[in-house]
């Protein structure tokens, strides 16, 4: 057992003067080393502190001669740090370091390597080249597997003089090697050498995918992570392969090690679309329910990596879990990032038999304090209601007792859900508008103001005063959000058809559609005015039909995500991109993205959804110059000037009529028909656009990647 | 040189920070960061006061965080990394240092960081996690001065084939006079019950802790009175405990466990973590509380709190503490209670009632009434619930129970067996709580 250290004192800031004259003074007389070794811990304590050290370059590498392995580890140390800077002087250490490559202790000659493989500039690697050959050879296997992961640092500095050197088929080689962590560090540094764009292709064929599994049982744990991750990279050609590979894999969704879990599952979903029994499938899915709960007893980091992934699979493979909502019931001091990725869970396996339960527990949150969480919660009680319909009488009344509570968000987030659930149930739940507008006042966040707006422009007939409600959140129109712009400009044109007798409700329309094309800059906004201007003027009889247009029903259907873009992104179970639920390529720079492959096993059903592979790539590093404003497209934005067209006091068309054939715009569009339809409007064809389906466009708390933006300065600083 | 990163699995850098956000240990694994990315988790993490992930990404550069003893372990990637596999690699990292050092926090890691360095460079290599077994580990990092060619070649070559080896986690020259293995199955409860004492969800996390003091190269098979439940339908009729899922120490053979639910190893030599399993059917509550909250008027709450210990009168539970909370704008709390010590605790805004021994079929009430400052709007109070931890030695909420376990050696010595069972809660077993008006009985929601 090591006593404990008191290095503590060391670790203070110091000079390089003084540092030298004390390594200076130790050459004299220093028994048993003991000056050196406090001279070098001050040393990588500044190192540490990030003082540059590097001028003692040559005074350091003087105590290579020291025969004590702790002040040769402290020294290759100093060089891992700068030895990339001083290229000039490197040459004094290659002697030390091929003495070392030579050493008689396997632990020496693995040292040597790994610290000279971690110093990438020619001299070292020139050197290098010829003992790392001989290491991959090494009868040692510490020796080995060390060596197999320099080959991938030396492929990382220089991929051609890798390649030449032979060094990716002496790596493939190993992949056979008798023992197991050489075989698992093989795989790992050539999987990393093959996922690079420029690197040689890396696939594993029946055989040797066999070969690797056998190694499976001897591994580390890590190991273990490195060959399970490797088996996507083989094809299975034929149903049996798949089912048998999974077969012996399925065991270690019993290990300890959750990283070896997770990849294990994501070996199994992989291997499970180029499946075709459909029991095997079955009891595979029933397999991975357990374990993936177990998760849920781990550290809260790991718990929520295991979460976001959970959310993927079980929209993947809904019978996994199926029955397990209540395991994601919050605990009242689970970390606030556990709590809001298990909130979407509890969603997601929601459905008649569980509603209460599940209801009860979101009411439960709704009175806690983290503003994000409750918002979450009231969200998704509102959500509740629409996807499942037995509890919807439940959860209204749920709603309108947290209304009760005054609580300025609770009260929107609920406005804003109950305006979808009228949608869903049209007919049903009016008798509750009047408690809504009891609480105009309160709202102040444009989508709740937009969806409350809607409600009274959607009901004015049935609301006695909705003109004067209206008109009084006319007051701040100009200074409103587009959002509630759009639709305070919407509901107005409703209440003018459903009353258009009232010289209020005339006034009113007149007032907004005069505010909408003449005072605001904002181009939709303008061309939504004229249009329903000139629909009213040309036939309000038409302009009712077409305003009031039956709207299409709202359905969760749209929460799950594109089966093909979920097989897809299942392929990084377990990763970054599990967490965000975005391809790596998408945030990334350099990231190459994975598809699944085709072959005769794959089956129809995933061939059917097959996504290939998104050729987006990150802009190359960009440099950001600051400077005034967004570039915006400057070819729309400058419309030309208002046409001149005289405002009379009754709506008459200002641009002539035969535009108006165009201006059906299915129905109704004031901005909320479907919040998943707007960032879909611009790349159609992107799979992944409902997403964030289940919450609507509320993503407040979505984990995401930060930077781009007007962060690009910062992120720029990250890169080198 | 500019490299380029990939989509590989690991990681690119490695820190610890203390509190203030000072670098205590920094290992760049690779050429694609300056020691300047530091600055910037320091900024982003460390001096934010509302960090909502352990993992952030700005541009492609995404930080792993796990907080210890107000220290942050750090891992930073250019890439698509292993999310699972890097906090299983920060969690093993502070293990290793526990075992090292005894604790780790500023201190400890200040001590030793030379050694450190040390090992993080023997445990990962370019961001690949390698062997980090810590009873390996031992025999070639320590804290005592090494002479490199003192080390013979055999004794590093033993040391080597051990690393790599298919056992890495044991040394083949253990040696004890008298040959123990101590077993201990730890549970703990977790419950959360709803005002109305319905039990919302209730399940046992249990873990298998083993010290093993035994000579050679021993094979043990372990047997429990268990059985997997993989699917809920296909319920019998038996004694056996339904595990729904175990997971198991690397070196358990997990082939065997598939075919035929033995549990064969071969252990690492000391202290170690054999299975981690998950109970949820049957499971037995060893407290029960009732509580009774009402409000009297605006200005005073009353607290009625019993607990009931719901276990063979042979046992005991040690180490109670109930944590009660009150309203935010309590001002005082007058407790009385026949058993233990109960005193309420302005700044967390609870009741803390301790008991030192609860024995089976014993209960006890606290009676309690906070007073209230008349404020003129309510503040927000979330009602949390009411917290209970304990310890039951020789129970367990399960109903598991170790059959046997056997030791074969090839010496074919006498081996003891030591096996004890312990049920606990801590900062897991929660009751929540109505607040019921005095007036007329209703329940309100706050």
């Amino acid at each position: 057992m090591a006593a404990p250290g008191q290095d503590a004192k060391f670790f203070q800031r110091g000079k390089i003067e003084e540092f030298r004259a004390e390594l200076h003074a130790a050459e004299a007389k220093d028994k048993k080393f003991v000056k050196r070794k406090i001279v070098l811990k001050k040393i990588v304590a500044n190192i540490t502190m990030g003082n540059d050290m590097s001028p003692l370059f040559t005074d350091v590498v003087q105590c290579l001669g020291t025969p004590l392995l702790e002040i040769k580890k402290m020294v290759y140390l100093f060089l891992v740090s700068y030895g990339r800077s001083k290229p000039d002087q490197i040459h004094l250490v290659i002697p030390n370091f091929l003495q070392d490559c030579n050493d008689h202790n396997p632990l020496i000659r693995a040292l040597a390597i790994r610290t000279m493989s971690y110093i990438p500039i020619p001299i070292v690697t020139d050197a290098l080249n010829e003992n790392l050959r001989h290491c991959l050879k090494d009868r040692d296997p510490y020796v080995r597997k060390t060596a197999a992961i320099c080959v991938a640092k030396l492929y990382a500095a220089d991929p051609r003089r890798a390649e030449k050197g032979g060094f990716v088929e002496m790596l493939r080689d190993l992949m056979l090697d008798s023992n197991a962590t050489v075989v698992a560090n093989a795989v790992a540094a050539l999987s990393e050498i093959g996922d690079r764009q420029d690197g040689v292709i890396f696939k594993l064929n029946l055989a040797t995918a066999n070969k690797l599994l056998a190694a499976l049982g001897e591994s580390s744990e890590w190991g273990q992570i490195y060959i399970l991750d490797s088996l996507l990279r083989y094809v299975p050609e034929k149903h049996a392969d798949a089912e048998v590979m999974a077969e012996r894999i399925i065991v270690q969704l019993q290990h300890a090690n959750s990283a070896v879990v997770l990849t294990t599952i994501k070996a199994l979903l992989y291997l499970m679309n180029y499946m075709e029994n459909r029991r095997l499938i079955d009891y595979i899915c029933k397999k991975m329910g357990p374990p993936l709960v177990t998760l849920l007893s781990s550290g809260p980091e790991v718990q929520y990596v295991a979460l976001r992934n959970i959310l993927l699979i079980i929209q993947r493979r809904p019978a996994v879990l199926k029955n397990d909502v209540k395991v994601f019931f919050c605990k009242y001091n689970d970390p606030i990032y556990v709590k809001l990725a298990k909130l979407e869970i509890m969603y997601r396996l929601a459905r008649a038999e569980n509603a209460n339960e599940v209801l009860a527990e979101l009411q439960e949150y709704a009175s806690e304090v983290d503003i994000d969480f409750v918002r979450k919660a009231v969200r998704s009680v509102g959500r509740l209601a629409i996807k499942v319909e037995d509890a919807s009488d439940a959860c209204i009344q749920a709603l309108l007792t947290l209304i009760e509570t005054k609580v300025s968000y609770v009260v929107q987030e609920a406005i804003i859900v109950i305006k979808d659930i009228f949608r869903r149930y049209p007919g049903k739940y009016e008798g509750v508008i009047p408690t809504l507008c009891e609480h105009l006042d309160a709202l102040d966040e444009p989508e709740a103001k937009a969806a409350m707006v809607w409600i009274l422009g959607q009901f004015a007939d049935k609301i006695d005063n909705a003109d004067e409600l209206l008109d009084d959140l006319l007051y701040t129109f100009l200074d409103e959000s587009v959002e509630v712009q759009l639709a305070l400009l919407t509901a107005a044109v409703k209440l003018f058809i459903y009353k258009s007798k009232s010289d209020k409700a005339k006034e009113l329309v007149f007032k907004v559609l005069k505010w909408a094309t003449e005072d605001v800059d904002n181009p939709d906004l303008r061309d939504r005015g004229f249009m329903y201007w000139r629909l009213l003027a040309i036939n309000p009889t038409v302009a009712g039909e077409i305003v009031l247009a039956e709207k299409p029903a709202i359905t969760t259907d749209s929460d799950r995500m594109d089966r093909g873009a979920l097989d897809q992104l299942l392929l990084h179970t377990g990763t970054l991109g599990s967490i965000y639920h975005k391809n790596p390529e998408t945030f990334i720079r350099n990231a190459t993205g994975k598809a699944l492959k085709d072959s005769p096993a794959l089956n129809a059903h995933s061939r059917a959804v097959l996504v290939p592979v998104a050729r987006t790539q990150l802009p190359p590093t960009t440099v950001n110059v600051p400077g005034p404003g967004p570039v915006e497209s400057h070819d729309r934005a400058d419309t030309p000037p208002l046409p001149d067209a005289p405002l009379p006091s009754k709506p008459t068309p200002p641009i002539p009529p035969e535009a108006s054939g165009s201006a059906e715009n299915e129905g109704d569009d004031d901005g909320e028909a479907d919040p998943d339809d707007e960032p879909r409007g611009r790349t159609n064809d992107d799979p992944y656009s409902n997403l964030d389906g289940a919450f609507g466009n509320y993503t407040a708390d979505e984990p995401r990647p930060m930077g781009a933006g007007g962060r690009q300065g910062d992120d720029e600083d990250l890169l080198f | 040189m500019i490299s380029v990163s990939v989509d590989i699995r690991d990681f690119a850098a490695f820190f610890i920070f203390n509190q203030k956000g000072e670098v205590l240990i920094s290992r760049l694994y690779r050429t694609d960061f300056k020691r300047s990315i530091a600055d910037v988790f320091r900024i982003q993490v460390v001096s934010n006061s509302d960090v909502r992930s352990p993992i952030i990404t700005l541009g492609s550069t995404s930080f792993f965080h796990v907080r210890i003893n107000s220290l942050y372990v750090v891992a930073v990637t250019k890439n698509n990394a292993n999310a699972a596999l890097v906090f299983e690699f920060c969690y093993r990292f502070i293990n290793i240092c526990k075992s090292y050092f005894g604790k780790i926090d500023e201190e400890s890691i200040k001590n030793n960081f030379v050694l450190i360095y040390e090992l993080i460079d023997e445990i990962n290599d370019f961001g690949y996690p390698q062997n980090s077994e810590i009873d390996t580990l031992k025999t070639y990092i320590t804290t005592e001065s090494i002479v490199s060619s003192a080390i013979a070649a055999e004794e590093s070559s033993k040391i080597t084939a051990q690393a790599t080896g298919a056992t890495s986690w044991r040394r083949t020259d253990v040696k004890y006079k008298k040959n123990e293995a101590f077993v201990d199955v730890v549970e703990t409860v977790n419950l959360s019950m709803s005002a109305k004492g319905t039990v919302l969800r209730a399940d046992v996390d249990g873990h298998i802790q083993m010290r093993a003091y035994l000579s050679g190269t021993p094979e043990c098979k372990f047997g429990l009175n268990d059985k997997l439940v993989i699917d809920k339908s296909q319920q019998g009729i038996s004694d056996a405990v339904e595990l729904d899922d175990c997971r198991f120490h690397q070196c358990v053979r997990l082939n065997d466990f598939d075919a035929t639910r033995t549990i064969s190893f071969i252990p690492p030599d000391g202290e170690f973590e054999l299975m981690r399993y998950r109970s949820t059917s049957n499971v037995k509550l060893p407290l029960r509380v009732i509580p009774t909250v009402t409000e009297i008027g605006t200005t005073q709450v009353s607290y009625a709190v019993t607990v009931k210990a719901n276990f063979n009168n042979k046992l005991s539970a040690t180490s109670v503490v109930l944590r009660i909370p009150t309203p935010l704008n309590t001002t005082a709390v007058d407790c009385q209670v026949a058993n233990g010590k109960a005193k309420y605790v302005p700044g967390e805004n609870v009741v803390v009632w301790k008991l030192a021994r609860l024995q089976g079929g014993q209960e006890c009430t606290l009676n309690a009434t906070a007073d209230l400052t008349s404020t003129t709007h309510r503040q927000v109070w979330a009602r949390p619930p009411i917290d209970v931890d304990f310890q039951v030695l020789m129970f367990t909420s399960s109903g598991l129970i170790v059959r046997f376990l056997k030791v074969f050696e090839k010496s074919n010595y006498n081996s003891i067996k030591w096996v004890r069972y312990l049920t606990k809660a801590s900062g897991s077993y929660q009751i929540r709580v109505l607040l019921n008006a005095a007036m007329d009985g209703l329940c309100i929601l706050l």
